[in-house]
């Protein structure tokens, strides 16, 4: 135990040993995965390797069989639900752009706007000043201030992915969660959508799951390939491309 | 702070709506009253009675609504607590027959004495209060939506599981109110009434008085759900029914805020149970059927889910039908509802409340389009 609070003293995201296994399946097997504060980390694989679980462990969804996970080097994740760990500063975006369709533009982004969260307070409260400068300021960097009273249902694909990002704003995580942000996406898009990350990246950590090697590229950043549940290789993009086990596993048999 | 509470979800239509629902529990007494009954103006008894009961269905539905229409949870058990709340009422007007029952008993009821009950039983006490009988029909239906919602909510049932849970809560009660060790009447349940608070429940002046609160009851009602949906808590509770756990991953604790309407809707088809029984002069196990609940849920789909006014609409309409058919063609009836329920499902998304502002946006489209 001792061990485990010195070493995530340093680390925003521990994962040490993590099996989470379904009907004898093990979807994550003895998984160790280490995220810095500040830092952002791609994490690739081909299908079925444990993205997608891993991201499910983390933010409560899944409760792992074995293992660590802490946050912020005091949250232990294992014992806590969704909302609780969303509360401590975990946001995740989701492949498909779920904002919510019956919902203005302007009451999405206070639905998710840092703060209020129990259902006895939000009875009687009314936006304050301060939520209001922060959803017009919010507005303007997504430039949706036009659309502000339009209802989700009726944007675009690309402005509900903008207005999701906004949403990420709002809610204002420490560490964020990406499950394949570029999926479905032109190349000028999937480039916009880098910067939009890196420009994110300033001021929150975050962890990028991906399959598209182009944009893992574009980021520019450490990754982490994941294969049958476990880490296989770690470290800049070119080298682990240069790994033969990398390159079995993606091109092999 | 409370008024601004209860006024922030008063649109302009809502507003004129509950203006109208009062002019209508108003009215209507008052020409009953007042008028000759020769007069064309006069309104029989029958016909407020008959108003006094739609209004209380309409305040359950607009229960059911609130749970469904808001929150996406399809509860097909809601008269359940609607019946509890009139057996509450039920219990109090019991009491207030005293030594007039046919066995002249001034403390047990008729049924106690014919089944040999030597004492009144310990959940009969303090039913002989009005009070009392009020908090227990607001208290009774409310324990139980918590405790179901409790446990249902926290262990994340959701969907037809959760639908199949409440018709067969409702199912559960409806056996166990059938049993005369109950103690609430079995199979026959409690009828010949003859005072509420003192006044005789047969009396032209009583009957036009319960219509009238039947009516001020579903404008309180009214102006409630829409404070609660139209408030930072109605946005979240919307959200929770269209992606669920897209709020939990924003940090919502989900369980809390189904909780909390399921809990406030029972409590209102608590009330207007009870307040059905005093007009209805009954009331018996079949309360609790199945049939009923589902009914419930049909005249919230026939005028609008998710709309306030909408389920008010869907009350009259679809039990209107009913009183007709069923007086001039017993045997359609039935075909009738399942009929409607296809139609609406098939045609009518958003009831009857929907197809209206469907016609609006048709004929706004259409002039916006002429000059063109």
């Amino acid at each position: 135990m001792s061990m485990t609070e010195q070493r995530s003293t340093s680390a925003l995201l521990y994962l040490s040993g993590v099996t989470v296994s379904f009907d004898g399946f093990k979807a994550l097997n003895n998984l160790s995965l280490l995220v810095e504060p500040g830092e952002m980390r791609a994490i690739i694989g081909p299908n079925g390797a444990g993205k997608t679980t891993m991201m499910d462990v983390v933010t409560g969804k899944t409760r792992p069989d074995e293992g660590e996970v802490v946050f912020d080097g005091r949250a232990d994740l294992t014992k806590l639900d969704e909302a609780d760990i969303a509360t401590l500063g975990i946001g995740r975006k989701f492949q498909k752009p779920t904002v919510f369709e019956n919902h203005t533009v302007r009451d999405n982004l206070l639905l998710a706007l840092a703060g209020l969260r129990s259902w006895y307070r939000l009875l009687l409260a009314t936006p304050t000043k301060a939520e209001n400068d922060r959803l017009n300021e919010i507005l303007s960097i997504i430039r949706m201030e036009p659309q502000q009273h339009m209802l989700g249902a009726r944007l675009s694909h690309g402005q509900k992915q903008w207005l999701e990002i906004g949403m990420l704003l709002a809610q204002d995580p420490k560490l964020l969660l990406v499950d394949e942000p570029v999926a479905g996406m032109t190349d000028v898009e999937t480039e916009t959508t880098a910067q939009v990350l890196r420009e994110i990246n300033r001021t929150h950590s975050v962890v990028v799951v991906e399959h598209d090697m182009s944009f893992v590229r574009a980021l520019g950043v450490k990754v982490t390939v994941l294969h049958e549940g476990s880490m296989l290789a770690e470290g800049t993009l070119d080298q682990v491309s240069a790994d033969p086990r990398v390159v079995e596993v993606y091109l092999g048999r | 702070m409370i008024t601004r509470f209860l006024w922030q979800g008063m649109g302009r239509n809502l507003r004129l709506f509950v203006l109208l629902v009062l002019a209508i529990g108003i009215v209507l007494p008052l020409l009953n009253l007042l008028m000759p009954p020769a007069s064309a103006f006069y309104v029989p008894a029958w016909v407020l009675q008959l108003i006094g009961k739609y209004l209380c269905y309409a305040s359950l539905a607009l229960a059911v609504d609130l749970v469904w229409g808001y929150c996406g949870i399809l509860t097909l058990g809601h008269a359940a607590f609607f019946a509890l709340g009139g057996y509450c009422m039920g219990m109090y007007l019991m009491r207030q027959i005293g030594s007039r029952g046919v066995y002249g008993n001034p403390i047990l009821p008729d049924f106690m004495v014919f089944l040999n009950y030597k004492e009144l039983p310990w959940f009969w006490h303090g039913f002989d209060q009005f009070w009392f009988a009020a908090i227990m029909v607001v208290l009774v239906p409310s324990l139980l939506a918590l405790a179901l919602g409790w446990f249902a909510f926290r262990s994340r049932v959701t969907g037809v599981y959760l639908s199949i849970i409440t018709q067969a809560m409702t199912f559960a009660l409806l056996l166990a109110f059938f049993r005369n060790d109950m103690g609430l009447g079995g199979n026959n349940g409690m009828t010949d009434f003859k005072d509420i608070l003192g006044f005789s429940v047969q009396a032209d002046g009583t009957r036009a008085v319960l219509c009238f609160a039947s009516a001020l009851v579903l404008a309180i009602f009214l102006v409630i759900s829409g404070a609660v949906v139209g408030s930072r808590f109605g946005k979240a509770l919307t959200a929770v029914r269209d992606a669920e756990s897209r709020m939990r991953f924003l940090g919502y604790r989900v369980e809390g805020y189904k909780l909390f309407v399921f809990v406030l809707s029972a409590a209102m088809a608590g009330v207007a149970g009870a307040l059905y029984v005093p007009q209805v002069g009954i009331i018996n196990p079949s309360e609790f059927s199945p049939g009923n609940s589902i009914e419930a849920v049909l005249w919230v789909a026939v005028g609008g889910r998710g709309t306030l006014i909408g389920p008010v609409i869907g009350a009259f309409l679809v039990n209107f039908g009913k009183t007709w058919l069923t007086g001039a063609l017993p045997e359609v009836w039935l075909f009738a509802l399942g009929a409607m329920f296809i139609a609406v499902t098939l045609f009518l998304p958003k009831g009857v409340v929907g197809l209206w502002s469907q016609v609006r946006t048709r004929g706004a489209t259409r002039k916006a389009r002429a000059p063109a």
